[in-house]
């Protein structure tokens, strides 16, 4: 029997989108460090200003370091192609502008990244556009939020920071019933321990800033299209039509281009690098591009490893008088259990809180004490990182939203490194003695 | 645009352009499982240098209904149908694999419609793997897997696209997936059956333009070798370097191919 020719997600973490360079045979991704690129003729330029021709015109729009980041992740995430943006942020703004503008609305997970929050709940309505947060657990809610108008479901594949599993075929399910398309944060688990879109989710981003580039020196991020979604609604969403203009009618600002007309596969992306990146700018430098494309390369083996450590220190914590609870979904008290056996058998990333039984001076006290644990407000580092999301993270949340979002007073959140997990343990055992002793 | 052929509701990429009956037109013509969007850039650059285009997508496929044609002779006999329904007298047939046989065979029979033909991977006989066939009968995504692997060149199984941001054989595959089940099927046993490449090859009186990869192995270089010997005045380029999506892997290769010959 003939097989089919695959390569591994090991391999395609060494080489997707990259060869030796043509012009000088480095091996590495050159780091294409120039605003713009020269054209052979006029013809040539008009062809490429037009699409008619493929190349690169200014590195706003697109860029060869970028590029070859960009084909990696939608390698491994299974997708069609990617857009590198200045930052997740920056990615997940453009996946929403691409997609609706005022007078649309949004139903996203309520237990998100603060930042995502910040931006849906306070930014999003000056520009008309409104998002009902629900329960991630709660399907039905999901359903009940959905409106006439709304565009878009939203959340994380692993919630922030209580770790709540997304039923991505349940919702996505629920998504293409309705002719939306879901939007997956994929930051805490990569495509190293799950691919959203093999579970129905349509469009992914990354802060590429944690474990994608792995060492905390870079802000990036990874928007990327899994060229599944039916944006016309001819084919096996038929509740999808008439939803997404941006894609399906005529864009004035690319003589008429009807972008699903253009690309069967990747409108969405068409659309975002057309108007979201050339309209907006919220490009990725090519440096960071190098940077992220360096860290990818030892994805595998680095989320492995997040996760052994990130296991035996769990176990740990777990054992301690002064740990009131741990909110990790490999142990069987958490909610998501089932789920994340069924979505994460690799594991559940390397982020995850718990909560001190003491007082918040006592919370104060461990987070001081700990030496090798950095105090800062980051995840996804080579090095272990530790922080108290009340008062830095989802400050700006309410006291009902903080409670809603599954964090107190006393949760403090871990991000697992790759020292070696002994020391770690002897930091935090060390920690939570001298809080213990107030 | 859409069109009506044969009581079929029909889509055409047009380049965003309205067509002019007073400019030549070029027809282009996709393979199998595929649509109008494998020739995005080479169509959209001569829907706005002077041409007319219509890239089909064939009935059955894409955004057009009915049921996918049984045979290269009726994807031949169709092409004439789709220019009525435009209101084009004659037109260029630029085709690709599937769709190369098609444009062969169209212009074997339908001599005064057709001005040039471009054949863009072609093979005589196309003949089919029998796993490849029995998957794409069991409607097994293994068969859309066999025609990834076997479509682009070991360079490109790992990228490097012209196209900034795509990823080559992931945005083949979901492609390939929108093809409703069956589709592939006939698509391949359309090739596999045709068996009249040559004697219709012989028959061809208009200019005729091959272009092959060098690394194709779903159609080689040798098997076109028939081919070529069919049409003495034949005008072929290799592609080095390149797989049996030749559009995809070397989009500017193939366009200027076709500019030096239309």
């Amino acid at each position: 029997m003939i097989k089919p020719r695959t390569t591994h997600f090991d391999t395609l973490s060494l080489h997707a989108g990259a060869r030796p360079d043509p012009a000088t045979g480095a091996r590495a991704t050159p780091i294409y460090q120039t605003a713009s690129f020269a054209f052979p003729d006029s013809d040539h330029a008009a062809a490429l200003f037009n699409m008619e021709r493929a190349g690169h015109v200014y590195s706003r729009i697109s860029n060869p370091t970028c590029a070859v980041l960009e084909e990696r992740i939608a390698a491994l995430e299974g997708g069609v192609g990617a857009i590198a943006t200045a930052s997740g942020q920056a990615a997940l703004h453009l996946a929403i502008v691409t997609l609706l503008g005022a007078g649309a609305h949004i139903v996203a997970s309520r237990a998100l990244y603060g930042g995502s929050h910040n931006l849906l709940d306070y930014t999003l309505p000056r520009f008309g556009v409104a998002t009902t947060f629900v329960d991630p657990r709660d399907v039905d809610a999901w359903r009940a939020a959905i409106r006439p108008e709304t565009r878009l479901l939203f959340g994380e594949t692993l919630g922030n920071p209580g770790l709540d599993v997304l039923d991505i075929p349940r919702v996505a399910d629920l998504a293409h019933e309705h002719g939306l398309p879901l939007l997956v944060d994929s930051t805490f688990t990569t495509p190293y321990l799950m691919q959203p879109f093999a579970h129905g989710a349509d469009l992914v981003f990354h802060s590429a800033t944690k474990f994608l580039s792995g060492h905390g020196v870079v802000i990036g991020g990874l928007l990327v299209d899994s060229g599944s979604f039916d944006w016309d609604g001819n084919g096996k969403y038929a509740a999808a039509r008439g939803k997404f203009p941006t894609l399906t009618e005529p864009y004035a600002g690319f003589h008429d281009m009807v972008f699903t007309e253009e690309s069967t596969t990747a409108a969405f992306l068409l659309r975002a690098r057309r108007e979201g990146i050339r309209d907006f700018g919220a490009c990725m430098s090519p440096f960071t591009a190098f940077q992220i494309l360096q860290g990818i390369e030892t994805l595998p083996l680095r989320m492995a490893r997040h996760v052994e450590n990130t296991r035996k220190i769990v176990a740990f914590l777990a054992g301690e008088p002064l740990v009131a609870s741990v909110g990790y979904p490999e142990l069987p008290e958490h909610p998501d259990h089932a789920l994340a056996q069924r979505l994460l058998p690799r594991g559940c990333g390397a982020v995850f809180s718990f909560n001190l039984a003491g007082t918040r001076a006592q919370g104060r006290r461990f987070i001081e004490t700990l030496r090798i644990f950095s105090h800062l407000a980051n995840v996804g580092d080579a090095k272990s990182l530790v922080i108290h999301p009340a008062s830095t993270t989802h400050f700006r949340m309410s006291a009902d939203d903080l409670r809603k979002a599954g964090i107190a007073e006393g949760t403090i959140r871990l991000s697992v490194g790759l020292e070696n997990p002994d020391d770690l343990i002897e930091d935090l055992s060390r920690a939570l003695h001298a809080a213990g002793k107030i | 645009m859409r069109l009506v052929v044969s009581g079929e509701a029909i889509y055409a990429y047009t380049g965003t352009r309205s067509l002019d009956v007073a400019l030549p037109t070029i027809v282009f013509v996709h393979g199998a499982a595929a649509d109008h969007s494998v020739w995005a850039l080479q169509s959209r650059y001569f829907a706005h240098h002077g041409w007319n285009v219509l890239a089909v997508d064939l009935p059955g496929h894409g955004r057009s209904g009915g049921a996918p044609l049984a045979s290269v002779a009726a994807i031949a006999d169709w092409i004439p149908a789709l220019l009525d329904a435009a209101k084009i007298g004659n037109a260029a047939l630029v085709g690709h694999s599937l769709g190369s046989l098609a444009a062969l065979e169209c212009a074997a029979r339908h001599s005064a419609r057709v001005t040039k033909v471009a054949l863009v991977g072609p093979a005589a006989p196309m003949t089919v793997a029998e796993p490849l066939l029995d998957a794409a009968k069991r409607d097994d995504h293994v068969a859309f897997e066999l025609i990834n692997g076997w479509s682009y060149s070991q360079g490109k199984q790992l990228g490097g696209n012209t196209v900034p941001g795509v990823w080559l054989t992931g945005n083949a595959m979901r492609l390939m997936e929108r093809t409703q089940p069956g589709v592939l099927h006939v698509d391949l046993l359309a090739c596999h059956g045709y068996a009249s490449a040559l004697d219709s090859a012989a028959r061809l009186r208009c200019p005729v333009l091959i272009v092959t990869g060098a690394r194709d192995i779903m159609a080689p270089p040798k098997s076109a070798k028939a081919l070529t010997a069919a049409l003495p005045g034949a005008r072929v380029v290799t592609l080095p370097e390149c797989g049996h999506a030749l559009m995809a892997e070397q989009p500017d290769a193939v366009l200027d191919a076709l500019r030096a010959f239309l």
